[in-house]
């Protein structure tokens, strides 16, 4: 799988999630300090990028997904 | 106890969203009901609902996204959303939204629901079921949550008082009220802002409902006429959904910043029958007591109150064993008496019926006007108060009382007087 595929995936669950404009969604944006999400979106997050990319995030990996880069690089080492 | 007045109304409800397009439709004799849409009722007994009017909030449409995010709205169940919508509007109406932290701990939030959010339940079951416990999503519980109402309130207006919520199905809305003022009485609070909240329209409520023979069946093909309070034809009550919100002050608060008051919660009471889950009392012992309570905590007489806004679900049982209840609470003021069932217009809101009813008997008395009862062709018991069938009736309005009932027999009266 391509990694701007995966970027492209990974974006459109957080727009989808957390209700942001599409440019805002850079891969440094943090989900909580950039993105408006709270504790509980970024859960919901992890599960809708589990069930997209079909893998399972583990609870300590999941607390080192911050930023849209951190997803797109975790999903890409996972899915590969 | 401090007194404690009425200053702000707001409600959601299958005539519309708003409280004056709401009263004008219901005055007019307008009709909520129609057959379900959204989802599948091909194989269910009851297929007709009040839904409210969804949509783009002109004319009196229902907008959820006028009063949530729609990713918010993703997050939790429709009924938290319904009041919202009403919260805004009575606190707007109201002219109160406390900005010094002072005024923010002095004012509470007690809304309520009868059951809550039955829907959002049922699919994070088939989530569980199909998915497994990995994928139910972290608002689920919050979402579902009947104090959450309440919550997102608070939280929404920084409203840091008391924050409460009700659930006493069908009496939801005027034991929270009820409550509400009685916190405010009492000085946990200058202001409240109370209510209940519904939104039960789904497979699952409709199939319950039906199975505990309280909804209207033989209707389907004619769902305007299928509430029908009183009526020799009535065969069950027809679902609603919405909200109605009310904002409580302690009177010397509202007076000083000169705030538009409606009427004063003058009257409260709350009985239970132990009787059945679900059936009613045969002898309307409990609806009496109630009644009667509310009344002393009033002092006011029986001759003295002007209009009833029935509990009248329209269901076989229901309806005359809290008529003949009045009529013994009233006893000779009977002759003059105005009582009407507003559910033959907005069908049963459950939770939220308490509060929506309590803020027509709000307005009946504003504008001294009673709604009507419709479909009310045929009563089936001879009575000397008057139901008001078909047409909203003028006449003087200064106390009017407010009946709900709900399933475990409990039962609420609200008395509000002109001020």
């Amino acid at each position: 799988m391509s990694d701007s595929n995966i970027e492209e995936r990974v974006k459109k669950i957080v727009v989808e999630h957390l209700g942001v404009e599409e440019e805002k969604v850079a891969n440094d944006a943090s989900f909580i300090d950039d993105l408006g999400a709270d504790s509980l979106d970024t859960v919901e997050l992890v599960m809708a990028f589990e069930e997209e990319f079909g893998v399972e995030i583990p609870d300590d990996a999941a607390e080192t997904i911050l930023t849209v880069g951190d997803a797109v690089r975790f999903l890409g080492k996972s899915t590969a | 106890m401090r007194r404690v007045v009425v200053t702000g109304l707001g409600m959601v409800t299958p005539l519309a969203s708003g409280v004056d397009a709401t009263w004008r439709r219901l005055l007019a004799g307008e009709n909520g009901a129609g057959r379900i849409s959204g989802f599948e009722i091909e194989d269910l007994a009851c297929q007709v609902a009040c839904q409210l009017p969804r949509g783009d909030g002109s004319d009196g449409t229902y907008n959820p996204d006028e009063w949530m995010e729609p990713k918010e709205q993703r997050k939790v169940d429709e009924f938290i959303v319904y009041a919202m919508a009403a919260a805004d509007q009575a606190l707007a109406d109201a002219g109160w939204k406390p900005e010094k932290y002072e005024d923010q701990i002095r004012t509470g939030v007690l809304i309520g629901s009868g059951i809550g959010g039955l829907t959002g339940i049922v699919e994070a079951g088939y989530t569980l079921r199909d998915k497994g416990p990995r994928r139910v999503s972290p608002f689920f519980i919050p979402g579902r949550l009947i104090n959450l109402a309440s919550g997102q309130v608070s939280i929404r207006y920084g409203l840091r008082g008391p924050n409460h919520a009700v659930v006493t199905a069908c009496s939801t809305g005027a034991h929270a009220i009820g409550d509400a003022a009685r916190l405010i009485g009492l000085g946990d609070a200058e202001v409240m802002v109370a209510g209940g909240a519904e939104s039960p329209i789904s497979r699952i409520a409709v199939a319950g409902f039906a199975a505990c023979r309280a909804l209207s069946t033989g209707f389907n093909d004619r769902p305007k006429m299928a509430s029908r309070p009183y009526d020799e034809d009535r065969d069950g009550f027809v679902m609603g959904e919405g909200a109605g919100v009310v904002v409580l002050e302690e009177l010397e608060h509202a007076k000083a910043r000169g705030a538009t008051i409606y009427a004063e919660v003058i009257g409260y009471g709350l009985s239970g029958d132990a009787h059945h889950i679900t059936a009613p009392a045969d002898d309307g012992d409990g609806a009496y007591r109630c009644m009667k309570a509310a009344l002393e905590r009033a002092s006011v007489s029986p001759s003295e109150i002007n209009y009833v806004n029935a509990h009248g679900t329209s269901t076989p049982l229901g309806d005359e064993i809290e008529l003949a209840a009045i009529e013994r609470v009233v006893g000779d003021a009977a002759d003059g008496l105005t009582m009407s069932s507003t559910k033959s217009a907005i069908g049963h809101l459950l939770g939220a019926a308490g509060a929506v009813e309590a803020i027509f008997c709000l307005l009946a008395i504003r504008d001294n006007i009673a709604p009507p009862t419709l479909n009310l062709d045929n009563p089936s018991v001879a009575t000397p108060i008057d139901l008001v069938p078909h047409k909203a009736k003028e006449k003087p309005i200064d106390v009017a009382l407010s009946n709900s009932f709900g399933f475990g027999g409990t039962n609420a009266s609200l008395v509000f007087r002109r001020i």
